[in-house]
């Protein structure tokens, strides 16, 4: 594995939605070419976390950031009033809780990305198309069938198209928002060895309501509790032996 | 006896949704049976291919087709208008206003809809068409253009309204899907949404030249009765409905040929109408299956 | 990997479109909206210095200036009458009838998509109907009665899709637990559905008749008189049983064919007139439709499930 390379940091992040304070100061390092899980119950923000980090938040009224989110090695503060977020969206991949693949066919999902910024050359497209569904390990299933509608496939397979398409601007970071929570067990595991394989390109953050994953998957991991980062530590350590008794409480299954 | 009141008031309730099919029977039924008479006149070649329209003169001529271009023309110049502004407008209120002020501003927009037709022919004529004549001074005071252009205003609403439901209703994860690669609104809104709408945007469409094929007050006023067969704006002329109109404003015997021809011109109104709403349907299903 | 100097160029190239994009979007409401206004003031310009108390107490004169709408909106209102008696219940039954009882079955669906049809037919189809039906075939004559069926048959699809979107807004554990405490259906329906969808079906009611208000073309091809000069049967007798109904038979015009005739005249002087009966349509349907959009608000405010 390559070497511990700082990629992103978040630095007393607080986010607001009207008047509820959402995040309460949050701290943590994201490394390159490592998956960083975001866990926690329900309601603790690890989604909303997540969802900064492309600024998804903007598409709403009410959203109130303070704090940063530093994207290095140019050290940019992605949470910036003088950032705009479709730069922040052009360098951040995002794949969503639900499969949502445009009603459009396959290739033309996977090319979206490069055609919203302008690229015209057809067969730099279409060369991109064919790595990303690679990466995301579909390549074999719809090679002969681009052309038909993405809508058709299956569960499984749009998730994995979705992350095709996130894949095909090149991203710095890809985030996932519980990437496999629509899925059967099957399409899950294929997701899971997925992301393994995807670590040697692409930094990756996920958020993921299953501890099982969390462990599978990823090299560090951060609990998160009613808004507050309660621990953030290399997963064999979290999962094994946590510092912090909520923590402990948290993946002994002991509330949740 | 509770039950029997239940089943009576069930049947009676029935009756009224099913009288709405009535409605229907009855105009289709209506049109149709006192049309028939008229082509015991006149033959259905003349109808189709007589180049003049004049079935009140001495001299009468029975061809639909001056009616049906006053008809196409005035319909064209209306879409022409309300198309563009509406799907732009809608687009607008759907991917760049803030629900808040959308809630205001989309009834307001559909106050165009609940104007009196007849007051948009008093807009029309007075108001309309002198401002263009300063534009084309060789303007009549009665023409085609700016009836069509009012018409246009008129039903920007049907299309912006119903356009801007269909673009609300695209599930949001599409959009988030959008932006998350970094696409900008205006490519959300054209790429993803608009076609995702594009069914609901259809419906929109139609009724639009639903309302502008049946409009009549407008025409009617600023247009000025006179069946032409033309597709020059600038001069006057008359619709299937302006010609209605002015048929029944004059004394009108039952079972006259002007009492059958208005039946005639109703019946290709309706027609007209029903050629376009299955073109809708048709074009809604063809996309359906493409995705 | 693009460097960010290039990234910005095209974020930035993108976002003047979205710019104009913006605009356009703003030209379009703000011409939608500004013809609108033009509209108002241009007909409140020339028609409001007209309006006084005998405008509405004259009856139509060969004088512009000793003419009058009383005829006219005498017989807007009587006609609105039997529209609304004709249609209100008839449409909220059927609304009822879609959204409470009926099944998945064939003969609802014609149903549906009939409805939905109904709403694209031009209005002066209806008109044509009505002449062939009501006035030869059931002898009606060119009355008032005539003329409300006519526009309640006109105005039937906007009450039920109104009755049947309020309707839908009750969430379903209202009727369960009507149902749960023993109710029939029609009882659930009398004292659950209806009162509680009584906000919507009134925004319904007011639109419909705001629409009828407005109707010219339809009227015309019945044979609605142009020039009238007397008002309707008066309804009360002087003996039991005080009220008659022979009003309902009597020939009639309304305000929007008065306009419309004075504005087919060459003179001027009846255009005045013309914009004054305009400005006096304008307003009531301007108010009655603002009135729906305020009751649909506050309905909305209010209902909370």
């Amino acid at each position: 594995m390559k070497d511990l390379v700082l990629r992103a940091e978040v630095k007393d992040l607080k986010f607001s939605y009207g008047d509820k304070l959402v995040l309460k100061g949050i701290t943590l390092p994201v490394y390159e070419n490592r998956v960083t899980a975001l866990i926690g119950p329900s309601g603790c923000g690890k989604t909303t976390l997540l969802r900064c980090f492309n600024r998804m938040h903007d598409l709403y009224a009410n959203a109130h950031y303070n704090g940063e989110i530093t994207l290095h090695p140019d050290g940019i503060n992605i949470l910036g009033k003088d950032i705009d977020p479709m730069e922040v969206r052009m360098r951040i991949g995002m794949v969503f809780q639900k499969p949502n693949p445009f009603p459009k066919s396959i290739y033309e999902n996977v090319a979206y990305g490069l055609k919203v910024r302008g690229v015209k050359k057809k067969s730099f497209i279409e060369e991109r198309v064919e790595k990303s569904l690679q990466q995301a390990g579909l390549w074999t299933e719809v090679k002969d069938r681009l052309n038909s509608a993405a809508t058709a496939l299956s569960g499984g397979q749009q998730q994995r198209l979705c992350i095709a398409r996130a894949l095909a601007t090149e991203p710095e970071i890809l985030l996932l928002d519980e990437p496999t929570s629509a899925l059967d067990p099957i399409s899950t595991r294929h997701i899971e060895e997925l992301i393994q394989e995807l670590r040697k390109d692409v930094t990756i953050a996920i958020v993921t309501h299953s501890l099982h994953q969390a462990a599978r998957v990823s090299d560090y991991t951060a609990f998160m509790y009613l808004g507050d980062l309660i621990e953030f530590g290399a997963s064999d350590q979290i999962f094994t032996n946590p510092k912090d008794q909520k923590t402990e409480n948290y993946i002994t299954g002991r509330f949740g | 006896m509770r039950r029997l009141k239940e089943r009576l008031i069930e049947t009676v309730l029935f009756l009224a949704a099913a009288s709405s099919v009535f409605v229907t029977l009855g105009i289709v039924g209506i049109l149709v049976t006192e049309s028939i008479p008229f082509f015991e006149h006149v033959s259905i070649k003349d109808f189709l291919t007589d180049t003049e329209w004049t079935p009140l003169f001495e001299n009468a001529h029975y061809g639909i087709l001056p009616l049906l271009s006053g008809t196409f023309l005035t319909t064209m110049i209306a879409l022409l208008v309300a198309i563009p502004l509406g799907t732009v407008a809608a687009a607008f209120l759907s991917e760049y206003v803030r629900p808040g002020i959308k809630e205001i501003l989309k009834p307001i927009l559909e106050l165009l809809a609940a104007v009196p037709t007849v007051v948009y022919g008093y807009f029309a004529l007075l108001f309309v068409t002198p401002l263009l004549q300063k534009v084309i001074p060789s303007l009549g005071g009665f023409n085609v253009l700016s009836a069509g252009i009012v018409m246009g205003v008129m039903i920007i609403p049907y299309v912006s309204s119903l356009s801007e439901d269909a673009m609300r209703s695209v599930p949001s994860h599409l959009r988030e899907a959008s932006f998350a690669v970094g696409a900008s609104r205006i490519q959300t809104a054209f790429r993803v949404v608009i076609p995702a709408a594009f069914s609901g945007i259809t419906s929109a469409y139609i009724l639009g030249i639903s309302r502008a094929l049946g409009e009549t007050m407008v025409v009617a006023i600023a247009a000025g009765m006179q069946p032409n067969l033309t597709l020059n704006p600038l001069e006057p002329s008359a619709t299937i409905t302006a010609f209605i109109v002015q048929v029944s404003l004059g004394d009108l015997p039952h079972g006259s040929i002007g009492y059958q021809s208005i039946y005639v011109a109703g019946l290709s109104l309706l027609c007209l109408t029903l050629c376009f709403n299955i073109i809708g349907l048709w074009l809604r299903k063809k996309f359906q299956e493409k995705e | 990997m693009e460097s960010r100097e290039a990234l910005l160029a095209n974020i930035k190239t993108r976002q003047k479109w979205d710019f104009v994009f913006a605009v356009a979007g703003l030209l379009s409401l703000m011409f939608a909206l500004v013809t609108l206004l033009a509209l108002i003031v241009d007909l409140a310009m020339t028609g409001v210095p007209r309006i006084n108390y005998e405008f509405f107490v004259n009856f139509p004169s060969r004088f512009a200036e000793r003419a009058g709408i009383l005829s006219a909106w005498v017989g807007s209102f009587c006609i609105m009458l039997t529209t609304a008696f004709c249609a209100i219940p008839l449409g909220v039954a059927a609304g009822v009838y879609l959204e409470e009882y009926s099944k998945k079955n064939w003969v609802s669906q014609i149903i549906e998509l009939n409805i939905i049809n109904l709403a694209g037919i031009p209005s002066i189809t209806y008109g044509l109907m009505a002449l062939g039906l009501f006035v030869y075939k059931l002898k009606l004559g060119q009355s008032i009665l005539t003329a409300g069926l006519t526009l309640g048959l006109l105005v039937l699809p906007i009450i039920i899709v109104t009755t049947r979107e309020a309707i839908r807004s009750i969430p379903n554990t209202i009727r369960e637990a009507s149902y749960a405490m023993g109710a029939s259906k029609w009882q659930t329906i009398r004292y659950h559905i209806l009162p509680y969808s009584s906000g919507g079906i009134l925004t319904g009611v007011i639109i419909s008749l705001s629409r009828a208000i407005g109707e010219t073309a339809p009227l015309i091809t019945i044979g609605a008189l142009t020039f009238i000069a007397f008002l309707p049967t008066a309804p009360f007798d002087a003996h039991i049983p005080f009220v008659n109904f022979k009003w309902l038979m009597d020939p009639f015009t309304v305000m929007p064919i008065q306009m419309f005739n004075w504005l087919s005249r060459p003179q001027t002087e009846f255009h005045v007139n013309a914009a004054a009966t305009g400005i006096v349509l304008l307003v009531m349907t301007l108010i009655m439709n603002g009135g729906a959009i305020w009751l649909r608000l506050r309905f909305r405010k209010k209902m909370k499930w």
